[in-house]
């Protein structure tokens, strides 16, 4: 089997690369586990949460064109709303299904509540708005230990309970035919495939008459109503639709660590989220996914290959690799918005376009 | 031939400037009508009053027979009034076909649920969008072009690709301001053809245009705004011997 005959086999019948693909996929847990362990199989699954927060994010900024820099307070909504609901805070237990819609739901409510009174603004001032809205989340949650406990303030909610999928929690192994399946491969399966659906909504929406029109006010506002888009329901309905995909991505954050506290949900989140948006290739979903996955896994990559290389070079560690990876990710960043300024994937058409010219 | 539109009284001012004041005017179905005026006389400002742009401050609009609701252009749209801008506005980075299928938003319906789901009646419709693109697409001559990107045509053609669009949201008038503007000889020429043909097929037109021959050979009747008031409302002919247009863009008299 080499390279020109699976090029081949791929050209003449697209279905034998997804083929390829699925199976790469489904083996990948084990490779990564055998060879990387598990730290990076933990690596792995919030890359896919990752990969749905900027999908939701892609919804707002990629395809409506409204600069979000609060998208994370979606995400925190949905992760306190699982804790509060399946954790021995309040002592309640619900299943994960019926939470998990729920997180949504709650989380597209917030997205009409922020979306609502930014409808008149644009660029730089949504952003400040939706940058102080974020901050407003997460102080709340910081704060609403007293009078009443809610959410336990600053020392956040632990102790939530792991997803359970047919009476099986995913913490635990599962035997399959003989093969055991860690529990982290199985949450990667779990998280898999809801940013498959999430991916599939996505490309779905985008093909449509609702996603023409949010593209259709990224483009040119009045032109958009002057061809009878009511512009306040559509924005409102790209910010809906972005917020539950971020509730969704933070519940299932909040049984995979079983643990919620508001540090988790600071600006600086929100901002690796629009990144990874921009530097995949804002408003290409293979290329909002590629610019998570390299935003997730990238910076690991620094924290646990700086050391050993500098060792290697120089016979000893001379930069703390915690500091260098934040230098090196800088520097990436800086050099892919100078070099592909449309991102790492963007549309292929729009390239095409410029290529042509 | 029965009224389609009527102006009521429609006043329009911005701080100290009265930009429209007590324009009255009534569209035939079925004609072209001109609106003409010097630099300045409130074309556009009319323009969007009627399309909802500005909110306006005083008068009416009735569509055929229906009072419009102003303020809200999406909801002067779906009522029938489709509009072209003076500086193009299209989608620039959507196809030619994509930027006609917008068009047909206000003429569809299926939401969220229906495009997630792919439902039968989502692709049905979508179907139909595609299609009434194409065909309004080859009607101003561009199904050619139609998968290129609205910002890589040429001048005259995104000038049909607007109307084309505007087209595509099913208007009972279509308003079109300043189509020719920036044109060559050709262009113009090519441009006449085009409404003319609208006209054939029934549908009514509203003119604002700052070439006078093009608008006096096209229209069936002319109205002429001065200083925001309405000066002359005639067929061509009249209003080419009127003594107050002729002051009003000569500056003054002939004698």
């Amino acid at each position: 089997m080499n390279g020109a005959w699976m090029a081949q086999r791929w050209q003449r019948n697209p279905r034998f690369g997804l083929v390829l693909i699925a199976l790469a996929l489904v083996a990948l847990p084990f490779v990564v586990g055998a060879g990387l362990g598990n730290t990076w199989l933990r690596v792995l699954d919030f890359a896919l949460l990752y990969a749905m927060l900027a999908l939701g994010l892609n919804i707002v900024v990629g395809f409506a064109g409204l600069l979000d820099l609060g998208y994370i307070a979606f995400y925190a909504v949905g992760a306190y709303i699982y804790a509060l609901l399946a954790s021995p805070h309040f002592g309640l237990h619900w299943p994960v299904w019926a939470i998990l819609p729920l997180g949504a739901l709650v989380a597209c409510g917030f997205g009409v509540v922020l979306g609502a009174p930014t409808l008149r603004l644009r660029g730089d001032y949504l952003a400040i708005v939706t940058l102080g809205f974020g901050e407003i989340v997460r102080i709340f949650m910081n704060n609403l230990n007293a009078p009443v406990n809610i959410t336990n303030g600053p020392k956040g909610i632990a102790g939530i309970d792991p997803i359970q999928i047919g009476g099986h929690a995913l913490t635990q192994p599962l035997e399959f035919f003989g093969v055991t399946v860690p529990g982290l491969a199985l949450t990667y399966y779990l998280f898999l495939g809801l940013t498959l659906l999430v991916m599939l909504a996505g490309l779905r929406l985008q093909d449509s008459r609702i996603g023409r029109a949010w593209v259709a006010i990224r483009e040119d506002e009045v032109a958009a109503k002057a061809c009878g888009i009511n512009t306040r329901n559509v924005k409102l309905l790209a910010f809906a639709m972005g917020a539950s995909f971020g509730g969704v991505a933070g519940g299932l954050f909040a049984s995979f660590q079983e643990f919620v506290s508001p540090e988790s949900f600071s600006l600086m989140e929100s901002v690796m989220v629009l990144c990874m948006v921009v530097l995949g290739g804002m408003g290409h979903i293979p290329g909002v996914i590629l610019g998570a996955l390299t935003l997730t896994v990238l910076p690991e990559a620094f924290r646990h290959g700086a050391g050993p290389v500098q060792q290697a070079l120089f016979g000893q560690v001379l930069v703390d690799p915690e500091n260098l990876r934040m230098l090196l990710f800088g520097l990436a960043l800086v050099a892919v918005m100078l070099y592909r300024p449309s991102g790492l994937w963007p549309e292929p058409r729009h390239r095409l376009e410029l290529g042509a010219k | 031939m029965t009224v389609l539109l009527e102006a009521r009284n429609i006043g329009k001012r911005f701080g100290g400037v009265q930009a429209l004041k007590d324009v009255s005017l009534t569209i035939r179905r079925g004609e072209i009508y001109g609106l003409i005026g010097p630099n300045g006389a409130g074309k556009t400002t009319f323009f969007n009053v009627l399309t909802g742009l500005y909110p306006r401050d005083a008068g009416t609009v009735i569509l055929a027979g229906a009072p419009l609701a102003l303020g809200e252009p999406h909801r002067v749209t779906q009522a029938g009034i489709a509009r072209t801008f003076q500086n193009i506005r299209l989608f620039a980075n959507m196809s030619a076909r994509e930027n006609v299928m917008v068009g047909r938003h206000a003429r569809s319906k299926v939401g969220v649920g229906g495009a997630v789901l792919r439902s039968r009646t989502q692709r049905e419709e979508e179907a139909a969008i595609r299609r009434r693109a194409d065909e309004l697409l080859a009607y101003v001559g561009l199904l050619e072009r139609a998968d290129a990107l609205a910002k890589n045509l040429a001048y005259g053609d995104q000038r049909r690709l607007e109307i084309a669009r505007a087209l595509a949201t099913e208007p009972q008038l279509l308003a079109l301001d300043e189509p020719a503007a920036g044109m060559n000889a050709t262009e113009t020429a090519a441009l006449r053809g085009l409404i003319e043909g609208l006209r054939r097929d029934g549908l009514t037109v509203l003119l604002i245009e700052h070439d006078v021959k093009l608008v006096m050979g096209l229209c069936d009747r002319v109205a002429v705004l001065d200083y925001g008031e309405k000066i002359a409302e005639d067929v061509p002919a009249a209003v080419r011997q009127d003594a107050r247009v002729i002051e009003a863009y000569l500056g003054g008299s002939l004698e």
